[in-house]
């Protein structure tokens, strides 16, 4: 490491930020109109990255109530990471937790399904699942083996408010319909043939997956999931899935 | 690589069909590899696509060469794996730098060009071209701050960069414009301090005036939003009458106008390429 550099480095990114002296050692350039310039930069392509990251926050709140709060975001967190597709891992809790917001609970849960649409479009390739690869196998079998769903699938459950729903309409341009069903709702995201697409999860979907992600069988699954949703059509909700290619393939036999 | 590259365009998503079927001779497209260093996807997919038909160039903007620390490893690693995808004709990056402490501050930020970070830089260019098995270019940044630290000039400093470590200079003459506005020295002196033999690409672009800066001798942004101007056209012609034909990509990040818009400004920088190409 060089300490000078260091120093430097340090110092620079302390003012682009506000947190520096003035008398620091750097006063000979942050006295100039320049220093702004990078000041500006820096802060405009976080807030940026946000809202392309973000676009259904954007559509519910607008653009410069948006800008505003991505900008209270980006100063208490950079990104941790060079690709800014990836930024923002952290924007739906700050959302949940933002004072300002607080009118609109809903607008965590809906900024997750946003980032889980930029996880499912950015998510390695991989082969999904066909349905005649589960019926080749004997039920005894079927039972003992675990599906793992594919990098590309996220699902999310919201316990107290349509997220889905005012995410659906504000990510398909749509309007909201004017009686929103005030209840949980979860929703299925999967990318298929390089396009993500959408649809409404259960909570015994929503369970269900995450045995599957958790490694556990087929059997322990479907038990959880029916706990979940008492009279959960179990066959029905497998093609479902399946259809979706939200399973990765060779599914793992757990025997 | 066996394609020439003549002029070519940044590529962007929104021009991704009109890029597919570009059928100009000498093409050429770039990208911002950040872009595209995810694990899987269809922007890697539209990446392949073009690449099955253009030559590639990788222009990287987060290495962070002049940092006082060595580029990320992981950062490299995901980097080669790509160049090894798309074997790009070409892979720049700029002398600045955008992390530190495990945060990305996206921009190109300047050093004080001192002799201890000169030894650092170079030491940084040399472990990237070792691991990504090739030489890079590096590119000079646009420069907003006049700093009483600099114990070198510019091209002094990117000529012992060549020296010390093999690599190859991006020279973007938009960004040469732009700062001896902003700094105050004479653009054609500084092109004609570079030495010509390291240049292995070139860069254009348009720029903005800052609408914040109310001094008199108004600061110029890099802002990639706008047309090339002709005095940077001018400087451009100097250049390449000096140098000879070098792949020259016109950039445009901002304000993005239809393809052939681009492709207006593309094909004039190919033809001084080519009347260049004529008089050699």
């Amino acid at each position: 490491m060089n300490h000078a550099a260091d120093h430097f480095q340090h110092e620079f990114i302390r003012a682009i930020y506000g947190v520096g002296d003035s008398d620091s050692s750097l006063a000979q350039l942050t006295s100039q109109p320049g220093f702004k310039v990078y000041r500006n930069t820096v802060l405009k392509a976080c807030v940026d990255a946000l809202a392309a990251n973000y676009p259904t926050i954007v559509r519910l709140v607008g653009e410069e109530w948006f800008r505003s709060a991505a900008l209270i975001h980006a100063c208490a967190e950079p990104p941790e990471n060079v690709c800014l597709i990836e930024y923002g891992r952290g924007f739906a809790g700050f959302l949940s937790a933002f004072g300002p917001a607080a009118e609109l609970p809903y607008l965590g849960d809906v900024a997750r399904l946003d980032r889980y649409w930029s996880e499912c479009h950015i998510a390695a390739d991989e082969a999904p699942l066909e349905a005649g690869m589960l019926a080749a196998l004997g039920e005894v079998d079927l039972l003992q083996s675990a599906l793992r769903p594919r990098a590309s699938v996220r699902w999310h459950w919201c316990a107290n408010q349509p997220a889905y729903s005012i995410w659906q309409a504000n990510r398909e341009q749509r309007d909201l319909a004017d009686e929103l069903n005030w209840d949980g709702e979860g929703a299925l995201l999967s990318r298929i043939d390089g396009q993500v697409v959408w649809q409404p999860a259960s909570p015994g979907m929503c369970v269900f997956l995450d045995a599957c992600a958790a490694g556990e069988d087929l059997q322990t699954a479907t038990t959880k999931a029916v706990e979940a949703e008492p009279g959960l059509d179990v066959a029905r909700l497998l093609g479902t899935l399946i259809h979706a290619e939200a399973f990765a393939s060779p599914f793992i036999p757990t025997r | 690589m066996t394609a020439t590259l003549g002029a070519g365009l940044g590529l962007k998503p929104q021009h991704f069909d009109d890029a597919l079927q570009c059928a100009e001779a000498e093409m050429w497209f770039e990208v911002h590899p950040e872009n595209y260093l995810m694990a899987g996807g269809p922007r890697l997919a539209w990446l392949d696509a073009v690449r099955s038909r253009h030559p590639v160039s990788l222009h990287g903007v987060s290495l962070s060469l002049a940092g006082a620390v060595a580029p990320d490893q992981q950062h490299l690693h995901r980097l080669k794996e790509l160049i090894r995808r798309v074997e790009p004709a070409l892979v720049s990056e700029h002398l600045a730098w955008s992390t530190l402490d495990g945060r990305y501050y996206p921009d190109l930020l300047p050093v004080p060009r001192t002799s201890d970070i000169l030894s650092r830089v170079a030491t940084n260019i040399q472990r990237t071209q070792e691991q990504l098995q090739r030489r890079i270019a590096i590119e000079n940044p646009s420069h907003y701050l006049r700093m009483d630290s600099h114990d070198w000039s510019e091209t002094d400093f990117l000529d012992e960069l060549v020296r010390r470590t093999g690599c190859g200079l991006l020279v973007d003459v938009n960004n040469v414009y732009v700062s001896a506005h902003n700094i105050g020295y004479d653009a054609r002196t500084y092109l004609d301090n570079l030495p010509a033999e390291a240049i292995m690409e070139i860069h254009l672009a348009g720029h903005s005036e800052d609408s914040d800066d109310t001094t008199e001798t108004q600061l110029l942004i890099d802002s990639h939003d706008a047309p090339v101007i002709e005095p940077v056209w001018r400087l451009y012609r100097h250049l390449i009458a000096r140098i000879g034909e070098r792949p020259t990509l016109i950039e445009r990040d901002d304000k993005i106008p239809a393809f052939a818009e681009l492709l207006t400004e593309r094909n004039k920088a190919q033809e001084i390429l080519s009347v260049q190409g004529v008089l050699k």
